[in-house]
């Protein structure tokens, strides 16, 4: 299952090219897996090669990656710039 | 001179209700909150418990934006194949100190904060508060964007994910097995159809709540909340035990929709919103230090939230953390001391309130369920295996239940059973 389509019901001001959520460079393996597991949006993936692809776009802002993998994955985290981000309209 | 006599920083349920008894009080009083509208950031299950809101705004039903009284409980053991459930209603539901309501943040915080604004409060929306301004380990103001704010006294109500108390009290971040992740889906249905799925009138709802295949066996639960127009569905898994479950939290979110048990409830229904957000569940022990020189915190950026597996409640908590807050930093301004030690009296109040007396008594259920899995992958699958005996006929000779039963629970162990039914009833 893909979460794209339910993301896309939110509504998103996204910050282009200023990335709210940083990773390190070459993120264990094992410490990616957990966050393909906990985050809720399914931002955190690992491709048919292998590879751990993330996009900060359709992020509800949570901090579960910023709990679960300070330091290992996330590289720095904070809250989306002035007026960015999720806008939700129910909650 | 400071700018303003204190500073609120998020106004989810605890800031607001803070801000709004400090302007009471006289106090000149700032509310950053970083949601372009308040509750833009906000995601609850959400059952509102009115009692703290009744104690600060008696008049609010009249006002506020409800969605539905609850006035029908469920709770379930949600098995692969089967579902059971115990299901409570009663008409002190409908009186005034017990009345429940389903909310959705992004229309309740608004009018929260109006209720702020109208007696004095100034807010600034759409700018997170970044970090703390310090003059010698004291907080003396925030720094939001291009301003740097000044104040006697901070109010942190920036919920569960702060990123600023730990700056401000020393609070560590917390720990994986202190927090659960949310994700919820808001449902649109007409409705009528609602209400006769959940067996109410159109005011009024039901608020359901799953153990068992809704984590997959882990740590957590489902819910569904009735709202006006659109129901509430949602799973909440302890992230320590997420992180090394095999399915990821969306899906089985996505298999609880689809559960035989579940499904017709929803069916024909739109999903509009897709959302998620941290619960702190690590209860009394996991609280942090409350108060320090030139600061308070309130709600779940001091990790006050009641996750006692048959509800959740954060938001009457809040709503009363934050009134005890405003009140004692009004006090403190007042006498002219908003050091940590004039602020001492927030504890104090909070101590003898329902807020620290709750925690204090389910203190030991975090533990418990932490470390009784059977009750998340074992026991739901085992009433269903008793009901089978009960209501399953296919005209072959039925067995006295007692021996129909006994095997299953037999088969779980009577010591286990008895021992996690008696040290259940302990840590509740
Ligand atoms: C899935 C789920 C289900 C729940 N179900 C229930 C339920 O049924 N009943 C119940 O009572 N509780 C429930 N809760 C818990 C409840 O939602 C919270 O306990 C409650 O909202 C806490 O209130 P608060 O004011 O402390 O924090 P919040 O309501 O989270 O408010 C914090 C505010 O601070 C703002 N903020 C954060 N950082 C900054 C910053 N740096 N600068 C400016 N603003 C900032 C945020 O945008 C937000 O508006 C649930 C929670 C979840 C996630
Ligand atoms: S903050 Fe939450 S939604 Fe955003 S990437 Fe991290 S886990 Fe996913």
């Amino acid at each position: 299952m893909n979460t794209d389509t339910y993301l896309g019901k939110n509504k998103y001001e996204v910050d282009e090219g200023n990335p709210h959520i940083r990773l390190v460079d070459s993120p264990p393996p094992a410490e990616f897996g957990k966050l393909v597991r906990a985050c809720p949006a399914g931002l955190y993936k690992v491709g048919a090669d292998g590879a751990g692809t993330f996009d900060y776009a359709g992020c509800l802002e949570c901090g579960t990656c910023r709990i679960a993998a300070s330091g290992t994955v996330v590289a720095s985290w904070r809250y989306p710039g002035p007026t960015m981000g999720v806008e939700y309209r129910y909650g | 001179m400071a700018d303003f006599d204190a500073i609120v920083v998020g106004s989810g349920c605890a800031g607001p209700i803070a801000a709004l008894e400090l302007a009471r009080a006289g106090k000149s009083v700032l509310v950053i909150e970083r949601g372009n509208y308040c509750g833009a950031k906000n995601v609850s299950g959400g059952r509102l418990y009115t009692h703290s809101l009744r104690r600060v705004l008696p008049g609010f039903a009249g006002s506020a934006p409800l969605e539905r009284r609850i006035v029908r409980e469920r709770i379930s053991l949600l098995a692969e194949t089967s579902n059971t459930t115990i299901e409570f209603t009663d008409a002190a539901m409908r009186q005034p100190e017990f009345e429940s309501y389903s909310v959705l943040r992004a229309r309740f915080d608004p009018w929260l904060a109006a209720q702020a604004e109208e007696a004095g409060a100034e807010y600034i929306n759409g700018i997170a508060v970044e970090s703390l301004i310090k003059q010698d380990g004291r907080v003396t103001g925030v720094q939001a964007g291009e301003d740097a704010i000044t104040a006697e006294v901070v109010i942190l109500a920036d919920g569960v994910n702060t990123l600023l108390a730990g700056d401000a009290v020393g609070a560590p971040a917390p720990l994986p097995d202190q927090v659960a992740v949310g994700v919820k889906q808001v449902v649109a249905l007409p409705a009528s159809v609602i209400s006769d799925r959940a067996l109410t009138s159109d005011d009024e709802g039901a608020a359901w709540l799953f153990v068992g295949e809704p984590t997959h066996g882990g740590v957590g639960g489902g819910f569904v909340y009735t709202n006006r127009d659109t129901i509430s569905i949602g799973v909440v898994a302890t992230l320590s035990d997420l992180v090394g479950s095999p399915t990821p939290v969306y899906q089985m979110l996505e298999d609880f929709k689809e559960h035989p048990a579940v499904a017709p409830l929803i069916a024909g229904g739109e999903v509009v919103e897709h959302s998620g957000h941290l619960v702190a569940e690590g209860g009394y022990d996991s609280l942090p230090p409350l108060v320090g020189d030139g600061v308070l915190l309130a709600g779940e950026s001091a990790m006050m939230c009641i996750n006692a597996g048959y509800t959740v409640r954060g938001m009457d908590l809040a709503i009363a953390a934050g009134m005890h807050a405003g009140r004692s930093a009004a006090a403190a301004l007042t006498a002219g001391d908003t050091s940590a030690q004039g602020l001492a009296g927030y504890r104090r109040a909070l101590e003898d309130s329902f807020v620290l007396k709750d925690m204090r008594t389910l203190r030991r259920f975090p533990a418990f369920m932490e470390h009784t899995p059977r009750l998340f992958q074992s026991y739901p699958a085992m009433a269903g295996r008793v009901m089978q005996k009960l209501f399953l006929l296919d005209g072959n000779p039925v067995r006295p239940l007692r021996k129909a039963v006994l095997p299953i629970l037999k088969q779980a162990g009577y010591t286990k059973l008895a021992g996690d039914a008696l040290r259940g009833i302990k840590a509740l």
